[in-house]
């Protein structure tokens, strides 16, 4: 490493060896981290990925794991689904988180302001798993809502209405409100007021206005909600698996089978890969898609 | 339309009326969490059958409340000793990052600070199997060639905290580096013209501008570490974290002790909230 470390201030002589020795100590628990725990396990978990096991404690490398998955329809049908159910959570997310963030952003001002915000957050400061029982205790046959559905006579008597896909959606809709809702607000808000005014003034109506200034200027704040929305919706186990029961068949969940109770750790690493490459795929094709950087994306939500 | 512009009535009305429901739809769940948690029934379902504080301090069999069960306090306990260890380490090593991409030069820092952010899009899962393989090739190498059984590599809690840790210090780290950035160095220069040696820069000029952040970053750390759920499932051994053991009774239906534990949730994060919102407005204030 031969362009040495400069830390600015560095005092007096003997800096550059104190320089290098600080850097080194800087950069080892870096490294530590980002090689021991991020880059070495998914190597690892490639190579697990791309072997068979032939007999006892003898592997082969093959592709049969990845074969498995596009022969088996159950496999593939779940990653299918699983996506496509993620892209419609993430847009009924952005139609519902819309009309908020225009709200908090542009038409309340001062206390009322920060006070929609705060109650924004509040329910995200409390656990998935403490939101995914509100839900359970709701929507199951003996629950809050079939009760009331009984007592306005609309059904005649409780219907379950836990372990639909509709019920999926709802939860995953709710559990990714706060990741859509933040970034827009700050798209919106730095959206400035006469640039309405003006499209107003020059004869434009709430949805040209719209189409026209709005949704071009906040593109950005909304692809960044899109994408968190979207890969923690794909990699959600939590809110499927209770809400939608053995009907879930979510990806995370074969995931969690073949490497935890079936024990099948080369199918399963297989099956991460294909989750991690859908989720990459798509990070990557939004970004390209509105040429922005990912570090601004990440910082700004 | 902004609030300078005329808007009908109509849409004005409409505007009260979904965030009324889409306030209620956010507050709904908790509500009803909340609430049986005082419903005096063995399962949280209406009915309303009365009041009672059975749940958190009942005792006598099938009405186990809070106080009273072992295991979920238990549980509770490793939770918190999960996220404290979590914590600390994220609040250090994010530290170091900060400083690393903010004051070092070194080539490939370009590559490695956009490194530092790919955690953040690894879904949970594939980080928890990823560092269980990993940990257990690494024990089974240790185990081959030097006849060590390196139990901390089996699933357990310090793979817990190692897998959370692997992308909550990417969480510390930008929190940290957004700082730091903001930091004026003619400060640190003049303390070292002042003759300050290094540490005592550090300690008094560096170190106390940071605090906010640091801070930040270490509630941050503990409430996300608190929450996880993914990645803990896929390394948890014998003994579960809160979030994994609620996962595990809801799955059965249990009873409203769960409600209780909830609350009880509810109330710590709302406390932690409130102190952390109000800390910048005291500083700002003075």
């Amino acid at each position: 490493m031969q362009a040495a470390a400069v830390l600015p201030s560095a005092p007096g002589s003997g800096g550059r060896a104190q320089a290098r020795l600080v850097l080194f100590l800087l950069l080892a628990p870096a490294l530590v981290w980002l090689l021991g725990l991020i880059v070495l396990p998914h190597i690892d978990l490639a190579v697990l990925s791309l072997r068979v096991r032939v007999a006892p404690r003898e592997y082969a490398p093959s592709l049969a794991q990845y074969r498995t998955f596009v022969e088996e329809p159950l496999y593939w049908h779940t990653f299918v689904r699983t996506a496509l159910m993620s892209i419609l959570a993430t847009g009924i997310t952005l139609l519902l988180a819309f009309p908020i963030a225009w709200t908090i952003a542009k038409l309340v001002r001062g206390r009322a302001k920060s006070l929609l915000l705060v109650m924004c957050l509040i329910p995200f400061w409390v656990s998935e798993t403490v939101r995914t029982l509100g839900w359970m205790i709701l929507l199951r046959e003996s629950g809050v809502l079939p009760a009331v559905l009984v007592q306005l006579g609309i059904t005649d008597a409780p219907v379950e209405l836990l372990y639909r896909d509709a019920t999926i959606l709802v939860g995953l809709v709710y559990t990714s409100m706060l990741f859509m809702v933040v970034p827009l607000i700050s798209a919106l808000e730095s959206l400035d007021d006469s640039l309405v005014e003006a499209a107003y003034d020059l004869g434009g109506n709430g949805p040209s206005i719209l189409w026209q200034i709005v949704i071009p200027h906040a593109a950005p704040g909304i692809l960044a909600g899109c994408i968190v929305v979207f890969m923690l919706t794909l990699g959600n186990y939590l809110t499927p698996t209770l809400l939608g029961g053995k009907n879930s068949l979510w990806f995370t969940e074969q995931i969690y089978t073949q490497f935890i109770t079936r024990f099948n750790w080369e199918q399963g690493a297989a099956f991460g890969f294909l989750l991690l490459g859908l989720s990459t795929a798509i990070v990557w094709l939004g970004l390209k898609l509105t040429g922005q950087k990912f570090g601004e994306v990440m910082r700004r939500s | 339309m902004i609030a300078s512009l005329p808007r009908p009535a109509w849409l004005r009305a409409g505007t009260v009326a979904y965030a009324l429901v889409f306030f209620a739809f956010l507050f709904l769940p908790l509500g009803v969490v909340a609430v049986f948690a005082f419903n005096d029934a063995p399962y949280p379902a209406p009915p309303w059958r009365g009041f009672t504080l059975d749940w958190f301090f009942g005792g006598k069999p099938g009405r186990t409340g809070l106080f009273a069960d072992g295991p979920l306090l238990a549980s509770l306990w490793t939770s918190v000793v999960v996220a404290a260890w979590v914590t600390a380490l994220a609040v250090l090593v994010g530290t170091t990052n900060a400083f690393l991409i903010e004051r070092a030069r070194f080539p490939g820092k370009q590559a490695l600070s956009f490194l530092m952010l790919a955690p953040l899009v690894i879904p949970g899962v594939i980080l928890g199997i990823s560092i269980l393989a990993f940990a257990s090739r690494l024990a089974q190498l240790a185990d081959s060639w030097w006849g060590l059984e390196l139990d901390f590599l089996r699933p357990g809690l310090p793979l817990v905290v190692i897998g959370q840790f692997s992308y909550i210090v990417s969480i510390a780290t930008l929190i940290i580096t957004a700082r730091l950035k903001r930091f004026d160095i003619t400060l640190e220069e003049a303390a070292y013209n002042l003759g300050a040696s290094r540490a005592a820069v550090f300690s008094t000029i560096t170190l106390p501008y940071l605090k906010p952040a640091l801070v930040g970053a270490g509630a941050i750390s503990f409430l996300m570490s608190f929450e996880n759920f993914n990645t803990t499932l896929m390394l948890v051994g014998s003994d579960a974290p809160l979030t994994v053991m609620m996962y595990g009774r809801m799955r059965e239906g249990a009873t409203p002790v769960l409600n209780a534990v909830s609350l009880f949730l509810m109330l710590a994060s709302a406390a932690l909230a409130l102190t952390l919102l109000r800390k910048p407005a005291d500083g700002a204030g003075r």
